[in-house]
């Protein structure tokens, strides 16, 4: 079945083939307001899907950390990889 | 490379950002502005109510002058508390365990207090060198010593929240290592230090707390002498 016409540019990541992946990056905003906005909309969905529900449970905040802590790992890991038990083998 | 205890003192860069930007910036988004809803979200509701009921307490000693400051101590708590925290959690860095961070805040808001006392009731701060009821002849060795205590307050409020925070961490990163030394050898004795640092981590975290309000309430006892 033929997709609509749509442009480009106002389709999301996840709907566009990955033949056209280039060309739709050429069409993001990559200035700093873009990125800028762009962070603050990753904000807003992450919010508005997991933290401001009637019933919000500790999942939402628990992921955010879960990532904080894979971030943390990822930034320390250069000097993590020297660890040893022994000095000598 | 050896293996040092205090290389998680170290804030590592990546990609040109170090960690400690990122620790730092963090507390700022676990924080949703209220909106101007009547009823809002659960994490917002808890932190809400925690905040005033904090900022209640802690401006019920202050006359209304140090009202002003209501917006600084409660703001600092928070920052001080959500970094204390997160820095329990696995690889992540603590930047209040840096003395250059802790000074940084610790300085400005003494001397803050100390110069407003001096402007607006200059009398009645350089009256506080001076305890009631002392003798005749221990006036002068009393102003001295007292004005080496009041010295002193920035150095003892950041070295304080240091010293707590670094310790901690050194003791759990050195308690654990043990564990797993043991846990080969002597089983029975893994299982008790175990033990012992889980009763630690509890501390850590009531430590964590205690040490950032400890910080906040200090700065708010020198203010009440001042304003």
């Amino acid at each position: 079945m033929a997709d609509k016409p749509v442009a480009l540019a106002q389709k999301r990541l996840m709907d566009i083939k990955l033949g056209q992946l280039p060309s739709w990056l050429g069409t993001r905003d990559f200035t700093p307001n873009g990125l800028l906005g762009s962070v603050r909309g990753g904000y807003e969905r992450y919010f508005n899907k997991y933290i401001n529900v009637k019933k919000g449970g500790i999942g939402g905040v628990a992921m955010f950390l879960a990532g904080y802590v894979a971030l943390s790992y990822l930034w320390e890991y250069d000097h993590i990889k020297h660890d040893r038990w022994r000095k000598y083998h | 490379m050896m293996m040092s205890f205090f290389d998680q003192f170290a804030s590592p860069t990546y990609l040109g950002i170090p960690l400690i930007a990122i620790a730092i910036a963090l507390p700022w988004v676990l924080y949703p502005t209220p909106s101007s809803r009547w009823v809002n979200n659960r994490l917002t509701t808890i932190q809400g109510w925690f905040i005033n009921r904090f900022t209640n307490q802690l401006m019920l000693p202050l006359n209304m002058g140090g009202h002003k400051w209501a917006l600084l101590l409660a703001s600092l708590m928070i920052f001080l508390i959500t970094i204390n925290m997160l820095g329990l959690l696995p690889y992540t860095f603590t930047p209040t365990t840096q003395l250059s961070f802790n000074m940084g805040f610790a300085v400005p808001l003494w001397l803050a207090t100390v110069i407003i006392g001096m402007r607006n009731q200059p009398t009645v701060a350089l009256g506080h060198l001076l305890p009631e009821g002392t003798p005749i002849l221990l006036i002068p060795v009393l102003i001295i010593i007292e004005t080496i205590s009041l010295f002193i307050r920035p150095l003892a409020l950041g070295v304080r929240l240091t010293a707590n925070l670094t310790a901690g961490h050194l003791l759990i990163q050195l308690i654990a290592t043990a564990v797993f030394v043991l846990l080969p050898m002597m089983p029975t004795v893994a299982i008790l230090t175990a033990t012992v640092l889980f009763l630690l981590t509890l501390l850590e975290i009531a430590v964590a707390m205690i040490q950032a309000y400890v910080f906040v309430l200090l700065l708010s006892l020198y203010l009440q002498e001042n304003v």
